[in-house]
């Protein structure tokens, strides 16, 4: 008896023991993974950042380093949160399919929001707190003002036109029977960076003196009209503003129309064919039927381009860099953050175009707390 | 009646629509046209000019005409001086002759009006820009320049590097969060995605200075990594919103029945949900990566000057300001910097428009 008692002691010895070793052993592991790949991902950026090889093959490895680094954290963390003990884990979890996003997001925006405003009561190299005294400088100084009235001609014309000829386009192209091809055509300039469509467009509107061969196809035009040629873009003050606006429209209609043409298909024919049979003209049907009917996607295009139109940047700094009285916020942002230097007056800057989109984001939280988003 | 009415109608919305087509591709189609052109050409004349339109042309040379040439002569019908004909005389039938040359040695040229088209085109101005290497420019006058290339060949493969991650990255991260929020009950679940719904609207112009500062504290200002992690934080709003509304539509027997079998999160994550998503995950797809390739300004910030990286929306920019008049360049530059997007946009077009709709519509 006491033999085997003996033996029992061993056996529960043995088994304690190879219990702690399998702890050791998981703890290890568990330590060991993540240290290898950190490693790996640490050695990767390290080549990445002093390499001499061929061009196309650091590309080729940037982009699998990238992307497989990517998913190698969640996939090594995931390993590790199934090593814990169930009741830990399955709290753990969701963290790590939301956490990273989270942080991104908190790193990315919403901490920036917070420094930026802080930013933007001090002075410009951000050594003297001056409360509200950049705000107050902004809305007093009249070049200032230049750049809001300019972003609220942008507002204004940006938005009604392209609205305007989207809805016009939309409509037609239902009509028509080459409504995909000229969908695609309108919709094409949504493909071009503002980079190339300020090219494009600073060829339209190039200006060459009087008696010389005009290469631009607007003074090309005038001029075989009998007018004078013109630099469009630095034109009569505010005018010339339309001539760059004409470049976003050009752009965004495509969007507009597509959403537009999807809802007004989406509008029963019998409300159409009943209201045309009560003896509504085509005015009255469109006004009275249509109208109401897509009143939601109309909100959402208009707002949509409303924030487009109010961060506007890369048409102005392409065409003209904000000179001829051109500045939008955002290029009077950059000139006075980059340019001068004055972090201040840029911040505060950013802030007003923040506080500008502020009535969408209340609106979107409105319907998302309206849809009661979660189940 | 009705019947003509109609047929009018239908005439009178083509004819619209075909205006406003043309309008709408006619800029394009100047660009397109020019980079094709001779440097020289492009300078010279409209790219309108490609198409036959009547101008005054070379009709023929003629050798000096013999004998005396000091008092007044007739060539081709014209009559005058060697002084005058040298500044052009029009003939009776409206050609115009000119002198060119001195007295004793140079050629008649007759020049009239004619249908003419200048096809003169190349694809000379895409090998310019699309190397490095220096290349030699000659001048109508003659003279020549050596010429460094603008090398956006490399700056392609520079804008592929920062796309494809800055691409699939974002959507990784954004699917598994809207898997996260849409099929997992966890604290703060509701906080957090107010923020994510908050932060869709919130202009990037804020971020960038401060995120300017951390790169700079960590030391990766200037590379890939840096710019991937900027278009992930700036994407991610929208690519996790978006996800969301699609994640949460699926059927959910198919993830408890999985689950039953004994499934963990990440295997229905990878196994089913990711395949199920392929049709928002490429509309996201597409959307991020006209945007990424399409950037400026994220470019502008975190790459600067380093031509190494920099990507290919940074070249032309630097070319439209050091080098405006340079047509040629930036003609086929431009287009250059448009194939891809348009490829992947003509190519993918149905699943954009469905991205869009599902963007847009519901939020």
């Amino acid at each position: 008896l006491e033999v085997t008692a003996g033996y029992a002691d061993g056996e529960r010895g043995v088994r304690g023991l190879a219990w702690f070793l399998t702890l050791l052993g998981r703890i290890a592991i568990s330590i060991l993974v993540p240290v290898i790949a950190f490693v790996i991902l640490w050695q990767g950026f390290l080549f990445l950042r002093q390499n001499d090889s061929p061009k196309v093959i650091t590309a080729i490895v940037a982009v699998i380093w990238g992307v497989g680094g990517v998913a190698m954290i969640y996939l090594v963390m995931n390993w590790l949160i199934e090593r814990l003990p169930q009741r830990i884990g399955s709290r753990l979890l969701p963290y790590l399919f939301v956490g990273p996003a989270m942080a991104m997001l908190i790193w990315f925006l919403f901490l920036p929001t917070l420094r930026t405003l802080w930013i933007s009561l001090f002075n410009s190299d951000t050594s003297i707190f001056v409360g509200i005294q950049n705000y107050i400088g902004i809305f007093t100084t009249p070049a200032m003002l230049e750049v809001f009235r300019n972003n609220l001609l942008w507002l204004v014309f940006g938005t009604s036109l392209t609205l305007g000829f989207g809805l016009l386009i939309a409509i037609l192209a239902d009509r028509s029977r080459f409504e995909s091809l000229a969908k695609a055509i309108i919709f094409m300039p949504m493909a071009i960076s503002f980079v190339g469509a300020g090219i494009i467009w600073n060829f339209v509107y190039e200006n060459r003196q009087q008696g010389d061969p005009q290469i631009g196809l607007l003074n090309g035009i005038w001029t075989a009209l009998g007018g004078e040629p013109q630099a469009w873009t630095a034109l009569v003050q505010p005018w010339n503003n339309l001539f760059l606006i004409v470049i976003m429209v050009w752009l965004q209609t495509g969007f507009a129309m597509v959403l537009f043409s999807a809802a007004i298909k989406g509008v029963p024919t019998e409300l159409l064919e009943a209201a045309r049979v009560d003896g509504a003209n085509e005015r009255q049907v469109f006004f009275r039927v249509m109208v109401p009917n897509i009143r939601g996607t109309i909100i959402t295009v208009a707002t949509t381009t409303i924030i487009f139109t109010l961060k506007i940047f890369d048409v102005v700094w392409v065409m003209t860099g904000g000179q001829f009285g051109t500045g939008v916020i955002a290029t009077e942002f950059y000139r006075q953050y980059f340019t001068n230097r004055n972090f201040g007056i840029g911040s505060a800057l950013a802030i007003i175009l923040l506080i500008a989109v502020f009535p969408v984001m209340i609106y979107n939280l409105r319907r998302f707390r309206q849809q009661e988003g979660f189940r | 009646m009705r019947g003509r009415g109609i047929r009018r109608g239908a005439v009178f919305v083509n004819l619209t629509l075909i205006f406003l087509c043309f309008i709408w591709l006619i800029p394009t189609v100047g660009l397109f046209v020019s980079s094709f052109r001779d440097p020289n050409d492009i300078q010279a004349s409209g790219w309108w000019t490609v198409l036959p339109h009547p101008d005054t042309v070379l009709i023929e040379e003629l050798p000096l005409p013999e004998g005396d040439r000091t008092g007044v002569m007739t060539i081709e019908g014209a009559t005058g001086t060697f002084e005058e004909f040298r500044e052009g005389i029009a003939a009776p039938d409206g050609r115009i002759i000119t002198w060119v040359g001195n007295r004793r040695a140079g050629r008649i040229e007759v020049r009239g009006e004619a249908i003419t088209a200048n096809t003169n085109l190349t694809l000379d101005n895409y090998e310019k820009v699309l190397t490095g290497k220096e290349y030699t420019l000659t001048f109508p006058d003659g003279s020549t320049q050596q010429v460094q290339g603008d090398d956006l060949g490399g700056a392609f493969v520079n804008s592929l590097v920062v796309a494809i991650p800055a691409t699939v990255i974002p959507i990784l991260v954004a699917a598994f969060a809207a898997y996260g929020f849409a099929w997992m009950g966890f604290a703060g679940r509701r906080v957090l995605f107010v923020l994510v719904v908050a932060m869709l609207v919130v202009p990037l112009q804020i971020a960038l200075v401060p995120i300017l500062r951390d790169y700079v504290t960590l030391g990766i200002n200037g590379t890939y990594l840096a710019v991937w992690l900027a278009h992930t934080g700036f994407g991610l709003a929208l690519a996790t919103y978006l996800l969301f509304n699609y994640i949460r539509e699926l059927p959910g027997e198919i993830l408890e029945s999985a689950f039953i079998d004994g499934a963990s999160h990440m295997q229905v994550f990878l196994r089913l949900i990711l395949p199920l998503s392929v049709p928002a995950l490429a509309a996201f797809a597409i959307f991020q990566f006209l945007w990424v390739w399409n950037d400026y300004l994220v470019a502008l910030i975190f790459i600067g000057a380093k031509p190494d990286t920099q990507v290919l929306t940074q070249r032309l920019a630097e070319i439209v300001g050091s080098r405006g008049d340079d047509w040629h360049l930036l003609t086929a530059g431009a287009f250059i910097s448009m194939l891809l997007p348009l490829t992947v946009f003509f190519a993918l077009q149905r699943y954009f428009v469905r991205g869009l709709l599902a963007g847009s519509v519901k939020g």
